[in-house]
């Protein structure tokens, strides 16, 4: 019997209510509040403010909330929100120098001015699953020095030396891009490329990375340093001649050294990679640090070889909105589109079979 | 230099419908290369910019569009009045505008002064805005071209002579090229770079 | 929390909406060339329409009357959805009828009804880029639209006909806007391409995902790539319409049962809809109409 699908909107406004219950779970728990969302599931959290660019802890949670814990959809939520709000204007660049860091490490030197800080990180830690954790047992204060120390950047200390490139020189009067605001465009110009990083997906930038590792694109790396911490955002007020500070934001910051024997052009000397993301994520940020520095080929005359040197492949495909929004609609219906392959599959086979009987009517005819 | 009260009156009372009315007009007129499109909405910039001329820059000028003024126009209260209502900034270099504007009677440089948009990104170029004393009674030229069925006599009164001879050039480098929106009073017409013209 | 979360009239903020407005003037008046464009993050995902749901809410008024389609049917749930959105944001009425419509936004279908002057129609693209299969590169597509380098899409479509005898693009079939520029249709099939040529209606792609508006304007020449000794053919059925007997219009096939039997209908919903109350009728629309009775009786 056939009966034309009638009533999509009854249909939508069932499945949302479905989700609404599904989200819900069972009532007889309470249910998670934002704040303990803000403060339980704080890397949670950072992610979804870094990818989606929007620094605000508590619509990070309650977008996560939402999305039922499905990080992207959480991500998608906060920039569609993000998109509508009005531009006030752009800060003053972050000084990360004089960033208050809680995690400071290094790996190319034992040990350096302001020390090795190791932060609350996951790090030595076994991953041995913690039964204490089921309940609610107390939890220790921890055991600090005084919060938050200024420490000198490690690549200073080598740019001291003259041993590495300069610090993101760009041509004098460069405003930096912003890519929510501008088409993109090819080749991109590092400042964009990084902010794209910066929202970029974790997991993409994770595996990218991994593969300059594995020989497709090296960038022979050290982390020269990563730390994590609170550093001021100062906006500058034309009215006022000077910037005011509007608080201070946590980011995590990754300068990659990287070996470069020299070219034509340049002495050798080490290269930099370069990633900044909000929030408390190493992994985000030293994938970005080493996907950057792949990516900057045309500057040190290098061949792209591998995809993680290739920007058009890379920016192209770093963005988990874009991606998983053009993956999904492959359920949308296509069903117009399916019916034109249907019919040429049908004419291509019917041809196909025609030919076949026609080459077996001649072999037979040729054996009479 | 105009008054403070010039600067800060005269744009839209309600932004955001007036902005789409007189969108849709210019979107209309653009599709459609010859027609009059009357805006429904005014704006009352000051002197000597035109009303509708006014309208098309509260319209589609802002922070991101590089505004050129004619020399009547950058010496009036009207850089001012653009300015604090669309928040673009005048610049003098012509190739560096999105949009130019020019009041009745202003002469007319050659097109080829402003962008004319590249082979790559032929979109880059600047569009024209320049108030006539007529949308008709003026040369009958035929159109020809995109939005047109077969042909259309448009005949704009106060064009300088050489409007023909800059058109045809604009024309011949295609697909880049300056706009044209003609506006007099409270109409407007356009002439997207693809329109053909000639003496009837 | 909530007092933050209020949206500007059919959503956009008045920014997106001039710096889109500016795209789509030079869309006009380059037809067929893609316009970069700064696309925004809609509540809706990449690939669903964002191109081009942002392409509507800029041209939209307050006197509009918007129809929206996906395969030709206006209670498609994409349809149904991206609807609702604009009733929800712009207040704006809405029908399904095609003729009362002043902005149509679509996917994958041009309606059947010729439209008319004064009518919008908006296609949602998901690959704006009609070379994007035979060179992924953006910056080495561009060249090929800046030179007007067409061949490699011409080898492309001979490659079909020398392997299968006839060119097998069925859908998304590249079209030549005004003898210049090579321009993708959107993923509707090839049946519809003739209604693009010379329409009296204006129309504006969007693509949200890549970034591009683009447009054809009434009275524009639109011609599918072909061949001399291969001319351009749009499919044809063997059926008319089993619900209204409409011929030479686009159908869908519908599965009856698990034996093979199979009816073709019209996927234009409102076209059909309106040629039986109109008096026409199909094959099986006395059978399908008996049919629904019965689980009531």
């Amino acid at each position: 019997m056939y009966v034309a699908v009638k009533g999509g909107e009854a249909a939508i406004a069932n499945a949302h209510r479905l989700l609404a219950d599904r989200r819900r779970g069972d009532r007889s728990l309470p249910s998670i509040t934002i704040e303990q969302v803000v403060e339980q599931l704080g890397l949670a959290v950072d992610r979804i403010m870094a990818e989606a660019s929007v620094y605000d802890r508590s619509l990070a949670a309650l977008a996560v909330r939402q999305a039922r814990g499905d990080m992207i959809e959480a991500i998608f939520i906060l920039r569609a929100y993000r998109t509508t709000l009005p531009r006030f204007g752009y800060s003053e660049p972050i000084d990360t120098a004089g960033m208050l860091v809680e995690r400071r490490v290094s790996a190319t030197y034992k040990d350096l001015p302001g020390g090795q800080l190791l932060g609350p990180t996951f790090d030595y830690t076994h991953r041995l699953l913690d039964p204490s954790l089921i309940g609610d047992e107390p939890v220790a204060a921890p055991a600090m020095k005084e919060p938050g120390e200024q420490a000198m950047r490690v690549s200073d200390i080598l740019d001291g030396e003259g041993l590495i490139e300069g610090d993101g020189q760009m041509p004098g009067g460069h405003v930096a891009g912003d890519l929510t605001r501008e088409p993109m465009e090819f080749p991109m110009p590092r400042d964009l490329r990084l902010q794209a990083l910066a929202r970029g997906d974790e997991g993409f930038l994770l595996a990218l990375a991994y593969s300059t590792q594995r020989g497709y694109g090296r960038t022979h790396p050290f982390v020269g340093e990563v730390r994590i911490g609170e550093v001021e955002v100062e906006l500058d007020l034309p009215e006022l001649g000077f910037a005011v500070s509007l608080g201070t934001i946590r980011v995590t910051e990754c300068q990659m050294v990287n070996q470069f024997k020299g070219s034509a052009k340049q002495p050798p000397q080490f290269t930099r990679g370069y990633g900044l993301v909000f929030g408390q994520s190493e992994r985000k940020a030293m994938s970005m640090s080493l996907v950057d520095r792949a990516l900057r080929t045309d500057e040190f005359s290098e061949d792209i070889v591998a995809p993680a040197q290739d920007q058009e492949f890379v920016i192209s495909h770093a963005d988990n909105v874009q991606a998983t929004g053009f993956v999904e609609h492959l359920k949308l219906p296509h069903y117009v589109d399916f019916q034109a392959e249907l019919d040429l599959v049908r004419r291509m086979r019917r041809d196909h079979e025609a030919a076949r009987a026609g080459q077996a009517n001649g072999m037979k005819e040729a054996a009479e | 230099m105009g008054t403070q009260s010039q600067i800060y009156a005269g744009a839209f009372a309600d932004p955001v419908f007036a902005a789409q009315s007189v969108f849709r007009t210019l979107m209309d007129s653009f599709a459609r290369p010859g027609t009059i499109g009357r805006l429904s909405t005014q704006s009352s910039p000051p002197s000597p910019l035109g009303n509708a001329s006014g309208a098309v820059a509260l319209t589609l000028c802002d922070q991101d569009t590089a505004v050129w003024l004619s020399p009547a126009l950058a010496k009036s209260a009207v850089s001012q009045w653009i300015a604090f209502h669309t928040g673009a900034c005048v610049t003098e270099a012509k190739d560096e505008a999105r949009f130019a504007f020019f009041e009745k009677g202003a002469a007319v440089p050659g097109f080829d002064q402003f962008a004319l948009g590249t082979q790559e990104y032929p979109d880059r170029s600047t569009t024209l805005v320049v108030e006539v004393e007529a949308l008709t009674g003026g040369q009958p030229l035929v159109a020809r071209g995109p939005g047109i069925k077969t042909e259309i006599v448009v005949a704009p009164k106060g064009l300088p002579d050489v409007f023909l001879d800059f058109w045809t050039a604009n024309r011949a480098i295609f697909p880049r090229g300056i706009d044209l929106v003609l506006t007099a009073e409270d109409s407007v017409l356009c002439l997207p770079r693809t329109t053909k013209l000639e003496r009837e | 929390m909530n007092d933050l979360a209020t949206y500007n009239f059919a959503y956009l903020d008045e920014q997106t909406k001039r710096m889109i407005r500016r795209a789509i003037l030079k869309a006009i008046a380059i037809p067929g060339y893609q316009v970069p464009f700064a696309s925004r993050e809609m509540p809706m995902p990449y690939g669903w329409g964002t191109g081009g749901v942002q392409v509507t809410a800029s041209i939209l008024g307050p006197d509009d009357v918007l129809k929206v389609i996906d395969q030709g049917a206006d209670d498609t749930t994409n349809a149904v959805s991206i609807r609702a959105f604009f009733q929800k944001v712009a207040n704006v009425a809405v029908t399904t009828k095609t003729v009362e419509a002043t902005i149509i936004q679509t996917r994958h279908r041009i309606p059947e009804e010729p439209l008319k002057e004064g009518q919008t129609l908006v296609y949602q693209v998901p690959i704006p880029e009609p070379l994007r299969f035979l060179e992924p590169r953006e910056t080495e597509t561009r060249k090929m639209h800046a030179l007007e380098e067409y061949g490699l899409m011409h080898v492309k479509l001979y490659e079909d006909i020398s392997r299968n005898g006839h060119i097998a693009t069925t859908y998304a079939y590249p079209v030549k806007v005004e003898g210049r520029y090579v321009m993708d249709p959107s993923p509707t099939p090839k049946f519809d391409n003739p209604k693009m040529h010379m329409s009296e209606a204006l129309q504006l792609f969007g693509a949200g995902r890549e970034k591009r508006i683009y447009a054809v304007p009434p009275f524009t020449e639109v011609v599918s790539l072909d061949f001399e000794d291969h001319p351009f053919e749009i499919q044809t059925f063997e059926k008319p319409c089993a619900l209204c007997g409409a011929e030479n219009v686009y159908l869908d096939e519908v599965v009856l049962d698990d034996r093979g039997g199979r009816m073709f209908v019209c996927s234009d919903t409102d076209h059909c809809e309106d040629r039986r109350a109109h008096g026409h009728a199909g094959s099986m629309l006395a059978s399908t109409q008996h049919q629904r009775k019965e689980p009531a009786e």
